[in-house]
């Protein structure tokens, strides 16, 4: 079949949202008061590494200074990369129709 | 998600960078004579480093409440093999640490390790080995992305635990293991899986537009690609 992997592929990610959505329904009922689920995963990590007393020796030499900023530098590294792939896709696929 | 800066003391930072540098040279030579001897590979090495790039920046929400995302090497291991991948991820580490504190310089050698090198190694293996049992080639390259996902991070869980090992009453070094693995690793295993089927997908399309480039590079033999295209005409 000509488009098995496409099918698949759109499965799982279906599959990974519905458990998504249905974790967090359950997640977001238990969750007392200003509490907020959906940390990452290096916080939490973070957080056991402090409670035994641990200071970080270091801090970072930059910090976006707000998240939306920070959702800036994450979007544009996604779009850098997503142009790059496009273009020699793109490339490739027109040599290809070409010959 | 990778170590945050400071979060390693001394000496366990520079053990780190110590043991990536090697890999790092070994990686810079082996692009340099790609550079030299196959320039028609440069534009998927461009795809495969962008590759990365997207999915390292793509924060996803995993069964247990948590945020992590995939690290996108799978491919590129595959392709042009594990030194030359450790290059490509200094590069999106860079890129994070400087730009976004997320994880950091003093820890970048450790994650260089995890994500650049023992990932990689793991899936370049699985799909050599795959490849001479002659598994199928999708589920070969969905094997190996996976696996590097996730050994990435039980590699992270490990380099916290040698770091910070728990009072002997906790369990100690086995303690604290788990305790990082049950983290980092548990909290990877459904974005493992979407990163293995999407680079397994990217993979059908290279195959679709530059199989002589795959050929070229020793990824696929000629006769494995005639029966692929046979296949899906």
């Amino acid at each position: 079949m000509k488009y098995k992997a496409e099918i698949i592929a759109g499965i799982v990610i279906l599959a990974f949202a519905i458990i998504f959505l249905l974790t967090n329904a359950s997640i977001q009922q238990n969750l007392a008061e200003g509490e907020e689920a959906w940390g990452g995963a290096d916080g939490q990590a973070a957080e056991i590494i402090e409670s035994s007393g641990y200071e970080p020796w270091v801090s970072p030499v930059w910090e976006p200074p707000s998240g939306e900023i920070e959702s800036l530098f994450f979007s544009l590294q996604a779009a850098i990369g997503a142009l790059i792939i496009g273009y020699f896709f793109g490339y490739y696929r027109s040599r290809q129709a070409a010959s | 998600m990778h170590i945050m800066e400071g979060f390693l003391p001394s000496p366990w930072w520079q053990i780190w960078f110590i043991v990536a540098i090697p890999f790092l040279v070994l990686g810079l030579y082996q692009l340099k004579k790609l550079f030299a001897e196959k320039r028609e590979t440069i534009p998927l090495l461009a795809v495969a480093g962008a590759f990365v790039f997207v999915l390292s920046s793509l924060k996803l929400p995993s069964v247990n409440g948590s945020c992590s995302h995939p690290t996108g090497t799978g491919l590129s291991a595959i392709l042009f093999g594990p030194f030359i991948t450790s290059i490509l991820a200094l590069i999106v580490l860079l890129y994070q640490a400087i730009f976004l504190a997320h994880g950091g310089l003093t820890t970048l050698g450790a994650n260089v390790f995890s994500m650049g090198i023992s990932g990689p190694i793991v899936a370049y293996a699985l799909y050599v080995a795959g490849k001479k049992a002659s598994l199928n080639t999708f589920v070969n390259v969905f094997i190996a992305a996976t696996v590097a996902d996730l050994f990435t991070y039980v590699v992270t869980a490990g380099q916290l635990a040698l770091a910070f090992p728990a009072p002997a009453a906790q369990g100690g070094l086995l303690g604290s293991f788990s305790a990082f693995l049950v983290i980092f690793a548990l909290t990877q295993v459904p974005l493992a899986i979407i990163e293995g089927v999407i680079i397994a997908l990217v993979f059908k399309y290279i195959i679709d537009v530059r199989p002589d480039i795959l050929v070229k590079l020793n990824v696929l033999t000629q006769n494995t690609v005639n029966r692929i295209r046979e296949a899906a005409s």
